[in-house]
């Protein structure tokens, strides 16, 4: 899968991000809104979904080399936060599902990373 | 000495400025050309103990010093240190006030998590004077 991939399987606005980011291949993807969660499980997810809204969400993604953050339920990051996001080379999107509906269509769709005999 | 030495001054009362270190360091790191996994492991724990510093004590001074076989951090704070430092690192323990929990953090995983992505870590921690923990990764 690749990021147009989530941008079109969610629905997905896109936020910022250079068209060049879009063939990224992601292979998995890590949904919370508690940052030491995702911190704590290296795995190469290269997706992180989330309904909080705060530069620490961008951080946590680039602490984890991860290429794009989905913002679900429509949430929007402010200015701040996509500057920050922009130097770091990351696609922002912003999707009207629910953090449930969201993981559920990628997985769905594929994005299952190490669980894909689960 | 070590090949090199940087320092952050972190300011613990602008959450939104956390971090701002650690990234800095991870920038750092890999224009050395540091390997990929090794800057990871720097880069989480750091930030997680860049966060408490934050959040838990009023900021304070990160020491991050660069040799042939590992990279040492040194964070330091005059916060209001930790009594129980056993506790403290239990996975889930954490005397965060909700505000910091809706925020993405006091989830009591951050001690846990730079024991987890460092290869040796100390805390040294007195009540109403501070808190010095240092961590190495080994390359
Ligand atoms: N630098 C610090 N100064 C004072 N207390 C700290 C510091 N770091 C951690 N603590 C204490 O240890 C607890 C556990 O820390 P941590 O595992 O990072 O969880 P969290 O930050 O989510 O609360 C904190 O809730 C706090 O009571
Ligand atoms: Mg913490």
């Amino acid at each position: 899968m690749t990021v147009r991939d989530v941008i079109r399987i969610l629905d997905a606005k896109v936020i910022c991000g250079d068209e060049s980011l879009f063939d990224v291949e992601v292979s998995d993807a890590c949904g919370s809104d508690m940052m030491s969660d995702v911190l704590a499980f290296v795995k190469n997810q290269a997706v992180l979904l989330t309904g909080l809204v705060n530069v620490q969400v961008i951080r946590t993604a680039d602490m984890m080399d991860m290429v794009c953050i989905v913002f679900v339920r429509g949430k929007m990051p402010d200015e701040d936060m996509i500057a920050v996001a922009k130097r770091k080379d990351m696609v922002l999107l912003a999707t009207p599902h629910r953090m449930y509906t969201a993981c559920g269509l990628l997985w769905q769709n594929g994005l299952k990373g190490e669980h894909k005999d689960a | 000495m070590s090949m090199l030495n940087l320092t952050y001054e972190v300011d613990g009362d602008d959450f939104t400025r956390a971090g701002e270190a650690s990234s800095a360091v991870k920038k750092r790191l890999r224009s050395l050309g540091i390997p990929p996994e090794a800057i990871r492991k720097v880069a989480i724990a750091l930030y997680e103990g860049e966060i408490n510093m934050v959040i838990h004590a009023n900021g304070g001074t990160i020491d991050v010093a660069v040799d042939p076989d590992k990279i040492t951090m040194t964070l330091k704070d005059t916060g209001k240190g930790i009594a129980d430092i056993k506790k403290a690192m239990q996975e889930g323990y954490s005397t965060a006030p909700d505000e910091v929990r809706n925020l993405g953090f006091g989830a009591g995983m951050g001690l846990p998590n730079m024991k987890k992505y460092s290869d040796h870590m100390e805390i040294d921690s007195t009540v109403g004077v501070g808190t010095t923990v240092y961590m190495e990764v080994y390359l």
